[in-house]
């Protein structure tokens, strides 16, 4: 139905599609797997028109079509929904999906009219949203259907969908699943943009590989598996599943007793929560975003501001509950952020001066003249033995870390905290952004530290990571714990149920 | 060309003047020095994510503390007095500085609009002290009792051989170099250094790096105005020796220009303020010697490559925004 050919874009002095040639058969639920800045998103813009190619031609039901903008992809068929919903949170549903298309005379807005097809297409695909429910009121998945039915309303038949299961838990997931299926059976085309393995084999009819902007290969997916695919990906074999040995677990060496935390809207984000990680173990925290990880992290980094706060936070037998970062970092608590642009990093810095990020005011940072002035030789000695160890491309310290990639940032991060040689570790969402092979190399090193007997409360959206990681697993729901398992036996309808609360 | 006089002419006269020895080039440097502190004062704020708007209430200030103390110690000996107001200077500019710095880090209120209303309260409050308190009585004009001569710093004239006395190019010029390696060295090697400049690029990284980032703001702005400052020692000190109302030909907004033209870096405040001084120093010249050109040609160059300047930051902007759409 839809056929890329030869298809080239550059930007600037980066080649990010390479001769691209893509089939897509009508009717047919078409991956399109690749790591970071494999061209995988910008070869689906370019069909939907927010890129033009410099080459190359795009072929709808075998006749050549110019498409320029994505109001000639909308009129040919094509609608896009990308991984940041492009909704407004204060208007309904059905506001939403006129957005652009409003039916009615210049002055007078036809609603009605918009409601009665939104309800048609709903039951066709059962896509089932309230049309007059307010965005903010409606949780992630509902708000995925949204973007389907506004797709759909413009008469899609062919549907890009850009990391669509990004934000929802194992049920939602398996819920959206079985609408694209049933679009299927309705004769839609669909094609994926994702990077999990696990999910394109579930789903997909057939499976494009790209790599550093170039298509690697066009298979079937019953002809295939997860490791030929990752090592299509990323050019050799993949360990999919971090090795671990058994965990050598020691004394206490964080107990967090009735922790409660309010956050910025006033509301409860922690309610009264308890846990403990002992020395030489990996506790994780599984859950979906916004149910008190955040809140819980940067409580125990030191972050939260005390009147936020009410509860105890003990470190080796010390109450710390109202020290600052910086001593708890003294004290060996290190901390690799979520958000590595806006907590992690200073992006306009270059790599020796975020190494030294936190440890900046004392030796080896700061020698001379009582700890003012910088020592740059042993900085940059410190940055450039970090970047060697922890595989830091380009390796190069002087360079901005904004010209790094997230997986290379990422790295960086991580050997600074680990530099520290902490007690306990708090890492959250470690291997968000990042490409499969250095996603396994942060797994490897995290395991390492956990060997060397270091703490570590890891907290991850990533399912997939947190079982493979933990020793043991906890899931938060709503600023509570909703129940502890054991990654090892436990499945994935089990810690689903409880990351949506059920019991 | 448009007013009709040789262009030539004119830009030779321009340049000749800033440039001659011994004279053209004691006026320009003259004009440098403030502008070199206030450019100072501007970069290093812009540093910490502020922008200091009051650099023109600060240096007035500065000078008033530095005059008050000139005129009430005047009887301590030089070696005493003259550092002794210096420091009142710095501290005078530095304590106003520090107001908009504590209002936005207690209260968050924006230091453009606070800098800009204390530049305001300055200016009057200062003046209602020259006029009923300072000046000598039965002096037509606004400017208070003369310091005690203990506290005058040389004129360069006195060093450099050729140059005139009556040049009020003075010491105060040395400090402006010695303020440009200090901010440098402040900024890039030491650790209070980076705490601003890491606040000033990312307040929520600096924070997770241990840094306060709203004791970084009164820090900074306390620094930015002590530099302001500093044109009070030039001023009062180095040149009029009284605290003359209105003294300041709006050189705590020609720092703006001079920071913003210089890149927020020392070396560039430097040759930005040479820049600006130089036509400050041509401009009148070119007034007394061309039948049709005024010194305002002199303020529509200034305004222009300000313009390029800003226009510049503009492409910068409009290609980086192009960058990220390629990321993507």
């Amino acid at each position: 139905m839809l056929e890329l050919k030869n298809i080239t874009k550059r930007f600037g002095s980066v080649l990010a599609n390479d001769q691209i040639n893509i089939k897509i058969e009508k009717g047919t639920i078409h991956a399109i797997v690749g790591e970071n800045g494999a061209g995988k998103s910008t070869i689906m813009r370019i069909a939907y028109g927010f890129y033009n190619a410099d080459s190359g031609e795009i072929l709808i039901n075998g006749n050549v079509r110019d498409i320029k903008t994505p109001h000639d992809a909308i009129a040919l068929g094509i609608g896009m929904v990308h991984q940041h919903f492009m909704l407004v949170d204060t208007m309904t549903v059905v506001e939403n999906i006129v957005l652009g298309k409003e039916p009615g005379s210049q002055t007078s807005l036809d609603l009605e009219s918009a409601k009665q097809k939104i309800r048609k297409i709903s039951e066709e695909f059962k896509l089932f949203v309230n049309p007059d429910a307010v965005i903010e009121t409606l949780s992630v998945g509902q708000e995925q259907r949204v973007e389907l039915l506004k797709a759909l309303y413009r008469d899609a038949q062919l549907l890009i969908l850009d990391e669509p299961t990004a934000v929802l838990t194992p049920q939602e997931v398996e819920e959206f699943f079985a609408i694209l299926r049933s679009m299927r059976e309705q004769g839609k085309t669909i094609v994926i943009i994702t990077h999990k393995l696990d999910e394109v084999l579930a789903i997909s009819d057939n499976v494009t590989v790209m790599r550093d902007g170039k298509v690697v290969g066009n298979v079937m997916t019953k002809e295939t598996n997860a490791a030929q695919l990752a090592k299509m990906m990323v050019g050799r074999e993949v360990l999919l599943r971090v090795e671990k040995p058994d965990a050598n677990v020691g004394n206490s060496v964080l107990k967090v007793e009735n922790l409660t935390v309010i956050n910025h809207e006033q509301a409860n984000a922690l309610k009264s929560i308890s846990l403990e990680v002992k020395a030489g173990e990996i506790v994780g925290i599984a859950g979906v975003e916004g149910n008190g990880q955040t809140e819980l992290i940067e409580a125990l980094s030191g972050l939260t501001p005390a009147a936020n706060l009410s509860g105890k936070i003990v470190f080796n037998g010390q109450d710390i509950t109202k020290l600052n970062p910086r001593k708890r970092k003294e004290y060996g608590i290190a901390h690799i952020p979520e958000d590595r642009h806006k907590r992690g990093l200073v992006l306009e810095f270059d790599l020796s001066e975020n190494s030294i990020l936190g440890v900046h005011y004392r030796p080896p940072a700061a020698t001379s003249l009582g700890h003012v002035l910088l020592n740059d030789t042993a900085i940059q000695q410190r940055a450039n033995q970090i970047i060697k160890d922890f595989d830091v491309r380009p390796p190069n310290s002087a360079l901005a870390a904004k010209a790094l990639s997230g997986g290379n940032q990422q790295k960086l991060i991580i050997g600074r905290e680990f530099d520290l040689q902490p007690r306990l570790l708090l890492v959250s969402q470690p291997t968000r952004g990042v490409d499969i092979g250095a996603i396994e190399f942060i797994h490897r090193k995290l395991v390492e530290l956990r060997d060397a007997g270091c703490a570590v409360l890891l907290v991850s959206a990533e399912l997939e990571e947190v079982t493979a990681l933990a020793d043991r697993l906890l899931v938060l729901h709503e600023g509570e714990i909703a129940g502890e398992v054991d990654p090892k036996i436990a499945t994935t309808e089990e810690i689903g149920l409880l990351m949506t609360g059920g019991r | 060309m448009i007013v009709g006089d040789n262009p030539i002419k004119a830009y030779g006269l321009l340049i000749g003047s800033a440039l001659s020895y011994p004279v053209g080039i004691g006026y320009t440097l003259f004009y440098t020095t403030p502008l070199i502190f206030t450019g100072l004062a501007v970069a290093v704020a812009f540093r910490c994510g502020l922008l200091n708007i009051g650099a023109e209430g600060q240096l007035y200030v500065a000078a008033f503390a530095a005059t008050w103390i000139g005129i009430s110690a005047a009887k301590l000996p030089m070696i005493l007095l003259v550092p002794i107001a210096c420091i009142f200077a710095v501290l005078g500019g530095a304590f106003w500085g520090a107001i908009p710095g504590v209002l936005k880090a207690r209260f968050g209120s924006h230091e453009v609009i606070n800098t800009i209303m204390l530049n305001f309260i300055a200016i009057s409050i200062l003046g209602y002290f020259t006029q009923y308190h300072y000046k000598t009585p039965g002096d037509p004009i606004m400017q208070t009792a003369p310091i005690g001569a203990n506290a005058h710093i040389p004129r360069l004239g006195q060093f450099i051989p050729g140059m005139p006395e009556f040049i009020p190019l003075n010491f105060a010029f040395i400090l402006a170099l010695l303020a440009c390696v200090f901010v440098y060295v402040f900024l890039w090697k030491t650790k209070f250094g980076y705490e601003i400049r890491a606040t000033g690029l990312n307040p929520t990284a600096a924070e997770y790096g241990g840094i306060a980032p709203r004791k970084q703001i009164i820090v900074a702005m306390a620094l930015s105005g002590a530099l302001a400052g500093m044109v009070g020692i030039h001023e009062v000190l180095g040149y009029r020796y009284v605290y003359y109302d209105n003294f300041s030909a709006n050189v705590g907004f020609t720092g703006i220009a001079v920071a913003l033209l210089g890149r927020n870096h020392p070396v560039g405040v430097l040759f930005a303020a040479l820049f600006f001084g130089m036509l400050e120093r041509g401009g009148i010249p070119v007034d007394a010697f061309t039948e049709k050109v005024s010194k305002d040609i002199v303020d529509i160059l200034k305004a222009l490559v300000i313009l390029f300047v800003a226009g510049e930051a503009m492409f910068q902007m409009l290609f980086s925004k192009l960058g990220v759409m390629k990321e993507q």
